[in-house]
């Protein structure tokens, strides 16, 4: 019997017989499914699946017409930073990077970065991020977002000021985890409220919230106000990637206008982020590196298909490495990101990535 | 990765209309309106968009800016300027480069 090559999670290659491709989309759909309590893919959208993953070509994609918008994270960082970023060690200015992602690799829109990619680290260099950007827009045609990650775990102890709630928590001190998650939150939304202004003042398209939610429900919170304040104070365009599929409860109690944030999943995420004035959303649905591509790819695509049928702004599936089906890898298959890509818009329905 | 993604899914950028959606979505439009919107605006069709062929010619014609390095087309902010024009959309940077230079023009 003929046998399908493709990947595991981890990208590592594995060959199934077409029987048990077909069983790693059900599954890994109806496990989205079950988990989100959302409709799981019907027949003809596993059979796209089983068709995607069973080509044998090296890499495929959306069909003529179908193409989508694509939004990036951190910049041009792939070129100048290095392996932690999945960086090649190219010794390229942030201005350089944005010029070839443009006119080189043709994406749709930029960001301008900090290559240590959270708000806080930027924050005291705002003067040469805001320079930066400035420099950028003159050169450039595609809009540019500036982006970096709420990231509220630098604010607890040994990084920032506050006590960690890490710390707090296997020590039975909830309410006291509690309150210093409200204290780190308030300082990170009006960091992220500072550099976005500066960013509007800039002149910039907009500003991009990456792996919003990573520290649980009170960054989150922290994200939701930020939006709120600079959507009222500024014309940025403001885009939300969240870090995965469920908002984790290290609070477990806070709320955004009447919906608990801890627990939501990314076709509730959306209604919240919509609410709080945000213009795209970007789901994400972590890979599991012991299983395989076929049931991430999957199991992602039922996430943002749902959330894709309720949201009224813009879908941006997230599709870097670990997350939307794409490997848990430094060094990306390809054969996995197109097919994931091209899952991801036709059945998905994203309106980009 | 970013360039699997840009070849297998995304709409070309300023090698197509790609840039010009992306401002459409920026405004909360999802992909189809924002695509009809671009297409009305160029005098395309929707599926020109990310013809690359249609639209180098095209782009060149607007002189909204190109993909290839030719000497007297629009560049960078000068490109903004057009595009903010022909889409009838305000583009941040264009908006401030105007307060800054007004009175100097």
């Amino acid at each position: 019997m003929a046998t399908i090559l493709t990947r595991m999670g981890d990208g590592h290659s594995v060959e199934l017989t077409p029987d048990q491709l077909r069983r790693e989309v059900v599954e890994g759909s109806e496990d989205a499914a079950r988990r989100a309590r959302i409709p799981a893919l019907d027949e003809n959208e596993v059979d796209y699946l089983v068709d995607l993953f069973a080509y044998p070509g090296r890499i495929t994609g959306v069909e003529r017409g179908r193409e989508v918008v694509l939004t990036k994270d951190g910049c041009a960082n792939t070129l100048y930073s290095g392996q932690m970023s999945s960086g090649v060690g190219i010794p390229l200015a942030r201005e350089q990077g944005v010029r070839i992602f443009e006119r080189a690799f043709c994406f749709d829109t930029m960001e301008v970065a900090h290559p240590d990619y959270s708000f806080k680290p930027a924050k005291p260099l705002i003067a040469l991020e805001r320079t930066t950007m400035e420099q950028a827009l003159l050169d450039t045609i595609v809009p540019l977002f500036y982006g970096a990650m709420p990231n509220m775990g630098l604010y607890f102890r040994p990084d920032g000021p506050y006590r960690n709630p890490a710390d707090l928590l296997p020590k039975g001190l909830i309410a006291e985890a509690r309150e210093t998650q409200v204290g780190a939150a308030a300082a990170l939304r009006d960091d992220m409220v500072m550099v976005g202004t500066e960013m509007a003042a800039a002149g910039a398209d907009g500003i991009d919230f990456d792996t919003t939610a990573s520290a649980g429900d009170a960054e989150f919170l922290a994200t939701l106000e930020a939006i709120e304040r600079l959507a009222d104070t500024t014309d940025l365009a403001i885009e939300v990637g969240m870090a995965t599929e469920l908002v984790l409860g290290f609070h477990g109690e806070l709320e955004y206008k009447g919906t608990r944030l801890a627990g939501l999943w990314p076709h509730q995420q959306v209604k919240v982020v919509e609410q709080a004035g945000a213009h795209i959303f970007g789901p994400v649905a972590t890979t599991r590196t012991d299983r395989t591509a076929p049931w991430n790819v999957a199991r992602a695509t039922t996430f943002v298909r749902e959330c894709s049928r309720v949201a009224e702004i813009p879908v941006h599936a997230n599709v870097g490495m670990g997350v939307g089906g794409i490997s848990m890898a430094e060094v990306q298959p390809s054969d996995v990101a197109t097919r994931a890509g091209a899952a991801l818009v036709e059945i998905g329905g994203a309106d980009g990535l | 990765m970013s360039i699997c993604h840009a070849l297998a899914s995304g709409m070309g950028g300023i090698k197509t209309a790609g840039d010009l959606v992306a401002r459409m979505q920026l405004r909360k439009m999802r992909l189809a309106e924002a695509k009809r919107y671009v297409a009305d605006a160029l005098g395309v069709g929707v599926r020109d968009l990310t013809d690359s062929t249609v639209m180098r010619a095209l782009r060149e014609e607007l002189d909204i800016g190109v993909i290839t390095a030719v000497p007297g087309s629009a560049k960078g902010i000068e490109a903004k300027l057009r595009i903010a024009d022909l889409l009838g959309v305000p583009i941040n940077s264009v908006e401030r480069l105007r307060e800054r230079a007004s009175g100097s023009l």
